[in-house]
């Protein structure tokens, strides 16, 4: 979460916020399978975002924008 | 003296985006921009005798390239070598950079012209890189400081500050000199200045330049999708070295076969972060299990069948700028139409 005002800053058009540096793809506080879930969650978010016209870096939180998991 | 002439295929006529994979071909006389460049050159009576030209793409990421166009230019008869105006164009600027440093190192004396931002600028030595401003409204003014600084080559001399030489010292760069303030009082003044709205510095901020935003992809579904990571994830073993920190490197590794980033094949060899949790699973920095799912279910259409990775670790940011403009240019040769890169 706190690399995202870093790739902003630089001009990452499209930024993905995640929950730890050490590991942008993952969550190990969560059972395997949630972890599972919430990666999916995130590779959705990253579809949404690369569909998604922007002029300027802009924040998609996969918390808003990918489907409510089933 | 027999000039060859190094443009890219949009300067050279030959097209745009679509044709960045154009292979190196070489034309009699000049071309484009050239036809200026080369009145101005006959005038100090040099001949801009041949143009040789190639696709930013294929110029900027096939090892080979550099070697191919000196090797045209050399068979067209080169005693110098004139590459650009690049500007800030990237792509451009890298192929430049690489075909005049090569034709310098080959005894053929030869410039670049970029501007000193371009991420080509470290990699002209031992040629001369010349200033010719970011875009191309500045064409006329680069090409008349090329054919100066070309002739101060052809007499063997060193081209200058006179002929646009892009210096050493950037324009962010510090000097000793002796304040007559003490660092806390300077701090103490800089504040009080910064409280009545002021904006002085004594270290002004990097500028990262601007970057366009790609266009989006219609639709994921019709998508090849490539995933990239800076978490320095890599075969077990790290065989090509990679390093941990300050990477000068980025290395392509396969994942055809491979429905997940076992533990155990893979590790980070990132020097800025604990990898104890990366390594337990390394689908946690570069997310295969998942796309893989994805590309079974029709959710995108294919997985690009390499990965690309760097240590992300106090990079230099002209070694990050570079990397990524060769990234770009492999992706987009092999038909990416999205990256999704995870940042460590």
């Amino acid at each position: 979460m706190n690399l995202v005002p870093i790739a902003a800053r630089v001009g990452a058009p499209r930024i993905v916020p995640t929950r730890g540096i050490p590991f942008p793809a993952g969550d190990p506080s969560l059972d395997p399978e949630a972890e599972r879930a919430w990666r999916r969650r995130l590779l959705e978010t990253a579809l949404v975002a690369v569909s998604t016209e922007v002029h300027k870096p802009t924040i998609f939180d996969p918390m808003l924008v990918a489907p409510a998991p089933a | 003296m027999k000039v060859v002439h190094y443009i890219n295929q949009f300067f050279a006529g030959i097209g745009g985006e679509d044709k960045a994979s154009t292979l190196p071909a070489s034309r009699e006389g000049a071309v484009g921009p050239g036809r200026k460049l080369a009145a101005a050159l006959a005038a100090e009576g040099h001949e801009l005798v041949a143009t040789v030209y190639c696709g930013d793409d294929y110029a900027a990421s096939e090892r080979n390239a550099p070697a191919e166009i000196l090797a045209l230019a050399t068979e067209a008869g080169a005693e110098l070598l004139i590459a650009g105006p690049a500007f800030g164009s990237g792509r451009y600027g890298i192929a430049c950079a690489r075909v005049a440093a090569a034709a310098s190192a080959a005894g053929i004396p030869a410039l670049a012209a970029m501007d000193p931002s371009n991420p080509g600028v470290p990699e002209v030595a031992p040629a001369v890189a010349v200033n010719s401003g970011d875009a191309a409204r500045h064409m006329g003014d680069a090409l008349t400081k090329m054919a100066a600084a070309a002739a101060v080559l052809a007499k063997g001399g060193t081209p200058g500050e006179a002929e646009g030489v892009i210096g050493g010292a950037s324009a962010g760069a510090r000097r000793n000199s002796l304040a007559p303030l003490t660092a806390a009082q300077r701090a103490v003044l800089l504040a009080l200045s910064r409280l009545a709205g002021g904006k002085t510095t004594e270290i002004k901020l990097p500028d990262f330049g601007h970057v366009a935003p790609a266009a989006p992809i219609a639709d994921p579904r019709e998508a090849v999708v490539a995933i990239l990571t800076e978490g320095a994830l890599v075969p077990f073993g790290n065989p090509d070295r990679l390093e941990s920190a300050r990477a000068k490197h980025w290395f392509r590794y396969p994942l055809t076969g491979r429905d997940t980033m076992a533990a155990g094949e893979f590790q980070s060899v990132h020097g800025g972060f604990s990898t104890v949790v990366a390594n337990a699973d390394p689908n946690r920095l570069l997310p295969l299990d998942v796309a893989r799912e994805m590309e079974a279910s029709g959710e995108i259409k294919a997985l690009h069948p390499d990965y690309l990775v760097t240590a992300g670790n106090g990079t230099g940011v002209a070694d990050a700028t570079h990397f990524g403009v060769e990234w770009a240019a492999e992706l987009r040769r092999a038909g990416v139409q999205a990256a999704i890169l995870t940042a460590t």
